[in-house]
């Protein structure tokens, strides 16, 4: 009898908790949302094109979920998002089922400590610095101290981006490895002999902004490609699936040129068309 | 009448189940989250293989060719909880003598508010002070290039298990007969020798319960160290960057994929194992206590 009836009661709740997310799915009937995922390096530029475009189609919800570039693509991949967002570059294997489109493009400024000497960096040296090989700041013209390496988490799409263009994957000697781009920049700031490298929109005024090859980050510098070390933000969709009426129409805007400004207040690049 | 009496007994009935249910429910989780880690940790440790697993001194999970050993988290998490003990666990244990002996009304009060306090306060905020405060603090007292490694996670371990070790030992020594201390005194050994050589040892086995209970409380906290340890995969060393297991789980999990994921979740399985081995030695310690009583 009394296993029964807690049968009874479970089967009941079940029951319950079943009819709960049939309701809260379907009360929104006239509401379209858009759901998106992904890097988030990206937070900055989404919430300025979702806030814009939500103004304008006030029967559009645009959502975020902030898990990373990885977990992003995956979430799309498996039909639990409308768009993924990486802010890295699909690798071939997720190429086969997804399409990417870049919106925007990502400066990853190289920062360090105010008290650092050191302004400009060629890429060859970051590569050097990273892979252990120069160990001292006297060794590039700074003080006589010992270089400290901050770096990001292993999947990140910063730490992606970082490596594969000063061609350090796998190589870097990191001192610390931090799982956001807030802390790598607060540990520059504290850290006389810090070097770091962080999304040019996250850089304060707390650590100091090096130039790469005597090109300082810029909108222009990152757009014509003179600044080197530059990622792609990408939204990423299932090949050969139409989306939804209202994610196409995100997709669109975000990919026009009335998005640009928006990308830019975001602190990020436009594609140049 | 009959009727009333009818309805009653439903309701006891009912609430018989729900309480039964409710009661199960707990026990339904922790199986359902054994056997969950056990399924998907396993994979990854048959498709790595066992001793590269555990034994494995390089951890690799993005590389080309990605190296999946994780000795270095185990050795650290070994090392920072053990360091945490060592420096949380004298200084717990004599304040729970101090709140318990030697403390007036008021003072006890004002101290026991503030380790009361203590334990509520949340991972993050600890993770926070310590990257604020005691790494630059670190670097510059051990003049180190950089002052996030292992001594500091060790620091603030050290301060998070103190509240537990505090009111787990506190019980400990306020139940010992107030006899052995009387007799002890009366026998004229100070109020340093009793309570070093008489109370002490008699509550043994309530501190013992305290120590375990701050093991398990620094080696499954992540939050806070990821902030201090810096995270990077080394053999542990007292001044070096180093990962501890729950770190790497944490750390990773969020955009891992494919057989990272599956190890990450290997670590998990591991890290179980460890809690669970601590939760047998609570209960062992303290079923021995009171067979000993």
């Amino acid at each position: 009898m009394k296993k029964f009836m807690t049968m009874l009661i479970a089967l009941g709740m079940s029951a319950a908790l079943a009819g709960c997310g049939e309701t809260a799915s379907t009360a929104d009937s006239t509401m379209q949302t858009v759901s998106t995922d992904g890097s988030t390096s990206m937070e900055k530029v989404i919430g300025y094109l979702s806030e814009a475009y939500m103004s304008e189609n006030s029967g559009t919800k645009i959502t975020y979920n902030p898990t990373g570039s990885g977990a992003g693509i995956q979430a799309v991949s498996e039909g639990r998002c409308d768009i993924g967002l990486s802010s890295r570059d699909l690798k071939p294997e997720e190429a086969e089922t997804l399409d990417a489109e870049v919106i925007a493009i990502d400066g990853i400024a190289m920062i360090v400590n105010p008290q650092n000497t050191v302004s400009d960096l060629t890429i060859e040296q970051i590569g050097k610095l990273y892979k252990g090989e120069i160990t001292n700041w006297s060794e590039l013209g700074g003080a006589d101290a010992p270089v400290v390496l901050i770096g990001r988490e292993a999947a990140s799409g910063t730490r992606d981006g970082f490596e594969s263009i000063t061609g350090t994957e796998d190589m870097c000697k990191y001192t610390q490895e931090l799982t956001s781009t807030g802390d790598v920049v607060q540990t520059v700031s504290t850290n006389p002999n810090a070097i770091g490298y962080a999304s040019l929109a996250s850089v304060k005024d707390s650590v100091k902004l090096l130039s790469v090859e005597g090109v300082t980050p810029t909108t222009d510098t990152i757009q014509n490609g003179t600044y080197k070390i530059q990622r792609d933000f990408v939204f990423v969709t299932p090949k050969g699936k139409e989306l939804s009426s209202a994610a196409q129409s995100f997709m669109d805007y975000a990919a026009s040129t009335s998005a640009d400004e928006m990308i830019e207040k975001a602190g990020v690049v436009p594609v140049k068309r | 009448m009959k009727k009333l009496k009818k309805t009653t007994d439903a309701i006891e009935k009912a609430m018989n189940a729900l309480f039964t249910f409710c009661g199960f429910l707990a026990v339904a989780f922790v199986l359902m989250i054994t056997v969950f880690l056990v399924i998907s940790g396993i994979p990854a440790i048959s498709k790595i293989g066992i001793t590269d697993f555990l034994f494995g001194t390089t951890w690799a999970s993005t590389a080309a060719e990605p190296r999946y050993g994780i000795l270095p988290f185990i050795f650290t998490s070994v090392y920072g909880t053990a360091g945490a003990i060592v420096i949380g666990v004298p200084i717990g244990l004599m304040c729970a003598v101090y709140l318990a002996k030697m403390s007036g009304k008021k003072s006890a009060g004002i101290v026991r508010t503030a380790v009361d306090l203590l334990s509520g306060i949340p991972s993050v905020v600890y993770g926070l002070l310590g990257m604020i405060i005691i790494v630059p603090l670190v670097r510059k007292a051990f003049d180190l290039p950089d002052g996030a490694n292992l001594f500091s996670a060790i620091i603030v371990l050290a301060v998070m298990i103190l509240p537990s070790v505090i009111s787990v030992s506190e019980t400990a020594i306020k139940a010992v007969p107030k006899e052995y201390e009387e007799a002890s005194l009366a026998l004229g050994a100070t109020k340093t020798e009793t309570v070093f050589k008489v109370v002490v040892p008699a509550a043994k086995s309530g501190i013992l319960t305290a120590v375990v209970l701050g093991i398990g409380r620094a080696i499954g906290e992540a939050m806070a160290v990821m902030m201090v340890a810096g995270n990077v995969a080394n053999m542990p060393g007292l001044f070096k960057s180093v990962r501890f297991l729950t770190t790497a789980v944490a750390s990773e999990m969020s955009y891992s994929s494919g057989l990272q994921r599956q190890a990450l979740f290997s670590i998990a399985l591991v890290l179980f194992v460890f809690i669970m081995i601590i939760n047998i030695m609570v209960n062992f310690v303290v079923k021995r206590g009171e067979s000993n009583e």
